[in-house]
């Protein structure tokens, strides 16, 4: 039994269709991305998974249940933690603890074992009296995981979970996340960072309510419709890079590129292999310093199956 | 069957450590009520008494006497019951009507009276003397009082020259005051204001209390737990009722011992009877809350429920005098019964068996607005 499945789900606001057809499945223990841009409707499908927003269509199964007809104890089965670290400013950090502990039905003794052992997984022993409103934004992200979590979910699913914070806090929860899905919990995550979907076992990509990507990162990558059959890519750095980017854009073979950096990402033709382009941006005038070839990442996955996606459903309209 | 209560102590955990936390909940609601009441116990009298009255006495007028000399025996010993009245204090005396006219314009006096030249002569020929008694119209309470006074003096002063003396009145009424024989405003005013008092502050502390949530971004998260919404709008509730019953005791304290008003029935019964009115008020300060979407929203709308229904509970106006309409919606004011309560087991000792009706009446209502906040609630949810 997979954590979570979705069968073409469909929410609809008056005429807008907020999510259209989505569907995929998220195995026990899997650290699962979805990813898009804002406003495709990850949110949206957050609410429908955890139960507190109606399908309009389709079907959805969390550890079992379905939502649609018993979306409270689906409701007891999660932690959800929310995009703003829904914590109440004006209690300590172990009084939101108890609170959030108390709401899901947990008392006394068990209650406390509990506290202690979150305080204990999320280090945040030190600042136990302090109010939740004087945390910074890494430590109330931890605390939010922890009251997420108190009632030992076995799924969790994170809004942005590393929106606002620094990069060390960043880190350290990908590590706690990590040691976490070890244990068997399985998270769903939503993230704008590239550098976080590649950490994930399991990635989706919404554009507009439409699913248009589902995999592991590799199998991503390896899309035919990222590196289509008979074309490669490279990686070109160069002097005046904006310059060598309109030469480029001129050249025969060359597919698509695009500026990263002091770098040029280019999708070129089989028929053209490292020393013709080299060459022939030369010839052109492009002051080259190195070319080499270049695995997709996965921002280059996700802007070019946007690209098309758009083409498509323009075409189609 | 799920629990409909689910939740309830968990909110009510951290509800009693906002309260406690929150120090201008506490401020509003002690420091405001003991404000109101020092305002209206001690600045404001209903009684009138001494209303600025001018006098033109032209009795037996010549016009050269200076006006402390002017009119007759019989003029200056009605103006002398008059101000012993203790309703009318005499400012000014003016020679002309169109005098008489500006001290009224211009609301230095209240009361104009005026005696004609023939006054004396009319009383002594055993005609009807006339006294002209003009009053400003724009006070009805003042306006009431010197028009009541005036027309009792005549008369008293009418009986007296026709009947002979050692005979006694063939009809003698005796008015009693009862529950208030002083006539103290403080007696009146202060049983009605605990009502408005803790209408005003039980409203608004829960009328805050989901708002709050709503912006802080909590409340998605709470809406993701098992909690139920009886459960949250109950255990928000029960911190501020028995903050509520703390203010009911403070409030009454203050009443009996600050401004001497006795307290003739049960203290202890006024309290019990009350709990069904902060419970009400409690629920429709929740209802606003579902119902706002910031908390200046909701400061309006507690307003806008607060006011009229001041206006309509009979604090102020009575009931039995309002057009029909009125009088039937004030019975969906549940101050309208809070007031009959307290006014009725201060001043007039009642007790249970007088008053249950109202208590059960607030109860009815109580739960009925707290189905409504449940059911907005729940759509919230979904």
């Amino acid at each position: 039994m997979p954590a979570i499945r979705a069968e073409n789900l469909v929410r609809r606001f008056g005429d807008f269709t907020a999510v259209d057809g989505v569907s995929f499945t998220v195995e026990k223990g899997e650290i699962f991305g979805f990813l898009g841009p804002n406003g495709s409707g990850k949110t949206v499908t957050i609410k429908m998974l955890i139960g507190i927003l109606p399908l309009s269509g389709g079907g959805a199964w969390v550890d079992g249940i379905d939502v649609r007809t018993d979306p409270d104890s689906v409701r007891s089965r999660i932690g959800y933690m929310s995009q703003k670290f829904s914590l109440y400013d004006d209690l300590t950090v172990l009084e939101n603890l108890r609170f959030y502990g108390k709401v899901y039905g947990l008392r006394g003794r068990s209650l406390e074992r509990k506290i202690a052992a979150v305080i204990e997984q999320n280090q945040i022993g030190t600042y136990r009296n302090r109010l939740a409103g004087r945390l910074s934004g890494g430590w109330k992200q931890r605390l939010a995981l922890g009251c997420a979590m108190l009632h030992e979910p076995k799924i969790l699913y994170l809004d942005e979970p590393t929106a606002g914070i620094d990069p060390v806090a960043r880190r350290q929860l990908w590590d706690l996340l990590f040691q976490l899905s070890g244990q068997g919990i399985t998270f769903f995550v939503t993230t704008h960072y590239m550098d976080e979907a590649e950490r994930c076992s399991h990635l989706a990509y919404i554009h507009y309510g439409k699913l248009i990507a589902d995999g592991t990162p590799a199998s991503l990558r390896s899309l035919p419709d990222i590196t289509p059959a008979g074309t490669h890519r490279f990686e070109i750095t160069a002097g005046e890079v904006t310059t060598a980017l309109q030469i480029a854009h001129q050249l025969d073979g060359m597919r698509s590129a695009t500026i990263f950096g002091r770098s040029i990402h280019a999708l070129v033709d089989e028929s053209l292999n490292q020393e013709e382009l080299a060459g022939a941006l030369r010839a052109r005038g492009a002051r080259i310093e190195e070319i080499r070839p270049l695995t997709p990442s996965l921002e280059d996955v996700f802007v070019e199956l946007t690209y098309r996606h758009q083409r498509q459903s323009g075409a189609s309209a | 069957m799920i629990n409909p209560f689910r939740g309830l102590g968990a909110i009510f955990y951290k509800e009693v450590i906002h309260a406690r936390r929150d120090r201008m909940a506490i401020m509003f609601s002690f420091i405001m009520p003991i404000l109101q009441m020092t305002i209206l116990g001690a600045a404001i009298d209903t009684n009138v008494r001494q209303v600025p009255t001018v006098v033109l006495d032209e009795s037996g007028a010549s016009q050269t006497a200076t006006p402390s000399d002017r009119g007759t025996f019989d003029s200056r010993a009605l103006l002398d019951r008059l101000r012993n009245s203790d309703t009318f204090r005499i400012i000014k005396y003016v020679r002309s009507d169109r005098e008489l006219n500006e001290e009224m314009i211009a609301g230095r006096a209240r009361v104009g009276i005026k005696i004609p030249v023939n006054f004396a002569r009319d009383l002594l020929d055993g005609r009807s003397a006339q006294v002209m008694v003009m009053v400003d119209g724009s006070d009805s309470s003042v306006a009431g009082q010197a028009v009541n006074v005036s027309s009792q003096i005549g008369l008293d002063e009418s009986l007296r020259r026709l009947l002979p003396a050692g005979v006694a009145v063939p009809i003698e009424v005796r008015p009693k005051l009862m529950f208030n024989p002083d006539s103290r405003s403080p007696n009146f005013f202060l049983p009605g204001l605990t009502a408005v008092l803790l209408l005003f502050v039980t409203t608004m502390l829960t009328a805050f209390s989901i708002v709050r949530e709503k912006e802080r971004g909590t409340l998605e998260q709470l809406l993701v737990t098992p909690a139920r919404p009886l459960g949250i709008l109950l255990g928000k509730i029960m911190p501020y009722f028995a903050l509520g019953v703390l203010e009911l005791s403070a409030i009454l304290i203050f009443m009996r011992y600050v401004f001497q008003v006795p307290i003739h029935g049960n203290a202890l019964l006024l309290i019990v009877l009350s709990t069904g009115y902060l419970f009400v008020n409690l629920t429709i300060g929740t209802l606003i809350s579902t119902k706002a979407n910031s908390q200046a929203e909701a400061m309006q709308l507690a307003m806008m429920t607060t006011l009229p229904s001041i206006f309509l509970s009979g604090y102020i106006f009575p009931r039995d005098t309002m057009p029909l309409v009125f009088y039937g919606m004030s019975y969906f004011v549940p101050a309208t019964y809070m007031v009959d309560i307290s006014r009725g087991v201060i001043l007039r000792g009642a007790g249970v068996a007088e008053l249950w009706i109202d208590a059960v009446a607030l109860a009815f209502l109580g739960l009925l607005v707290l189905l409504m906040a449940v059911r907005r609630f729940t759509r919230m949810i979904v």
